[in-house]
């Protein structure tokens, strides 16, 4: 038996997006708004979904205070209330939530976790969500 | 093949024990769920079914029976009940999201006629939830 959790967290953080390789015209005209100079931010909010089977002594996929535990101490602690641009993490990439899910889920995949990881998805609005399926199965 | 998923929510009580352990292993591993008092949650159901459009109806499934039966099956033994105490798979096994999930597919599965169970979401809490496939 495989059950599928997903617990879902909120971070807030700021970001430009902005390619130093193309000039001020292309930069406007590729990112728009989320070029202007000083940068602006969002809620993210990440789904982490992990899976396996149910412990018939705790009827659980796993202990969600652990999980918790690694998500906060590897993601939150990380890119709360931070200026993404700033951070080591996007030294050289453009912090587009695209980018965002492939380094969370390329942190998530090398930290032990209680459960088998099985794919993240993060919204930067309630209209833009990203998925990164990576080397897995994308999810149904 | 359409996917078609009908949204239901009830409210419930429960709380987490395993009588095989001391009441501090419980206190333990389940935290405040283990106050034998119980809490409750609204739990939001969502019911995925598969299956082809009808040529006549343009239906997958008819929304009424559906709702039907998730009343029937599920809402009516679960809504405004503790789940331990009153919801007869609990009665030996720990109410987990988990295994709420998985008791509510095996009530649903054989009720569904024209079309496939394909999934069973619950989310405990909007920051919560669970997703069995059957598998």
């Amino acid at each position: 038996m495989k059950v599928y959790l997903t617990r879902r967290y909120l971070f807030v953080a700021s970001h430009r997006l902005h390619n130093s390789a193309l000039g001020d015209t292309d930069n406007l005209e590729t990112y728009g708004k989320c070029n202007h100079p000083h940068g602006h931010g969002h809620n993210y909010f990440l789904e982490v979904t992990v899976s396996g089977p149910v412990s018939s002594q705790t009827g659980m996929v796993c202990d969600l205070a652990l999980l918790d535990g690694v998500v906060s101490h590897e993601i939150l602690d990380r890119f709360d209330h931070q200026n993404l641009n700033q951070l080591e993490e996007f030294s050289n990439a453009i912090p587009t939530t695209e980018n965002l899910a492939i380094c969370v889920q390329q942190i998530l995949n090398r930290v032990p976790l209680p459960a088998h990881l099985e794919g993240i998805r993060i919204e930067e609005t309630a209209n833009n969500s990203f998925e990164y399926a990576g080397a897995l199965s994308p999810r149904r | 093949m359409i996917y078609l998923t009908r949204k239901a929510e009830f409210s419930a009580a429960h709380y987490y024990h395993n009588p095989e352990w001391t009441p501090e292993e419980n206190l333990r591993v389940f935290g405040k769920c283990a106050n034998l008092n119980g809490h409750g949650h609204n739990y939001t159901l969502e019911v995925t079914v598969a299956g082809e459009v009808d040529a006549a109806t343009g239906f997958v499934i008819d929304l009424k029976e559906l709702k039907d039966i998730l009343n029937r099956e599920v809402l009516d033994d679960f809504d405004h009940r503790h789940l331990n105490l009153e919801v007869p798979e609990f009665a030996a096994q720990i109410p987990t999201t988990e295994n709420l999930a998985v008791a509510i597919w095996k009530r649903l599965e054989s009720k569904l006629r024209v079309v496939k169970l394909h999934r069973v979401r619950l989310y405990e809490q909007p920051d919560l939830f669970v997703d069995y496939y059957g598998e």
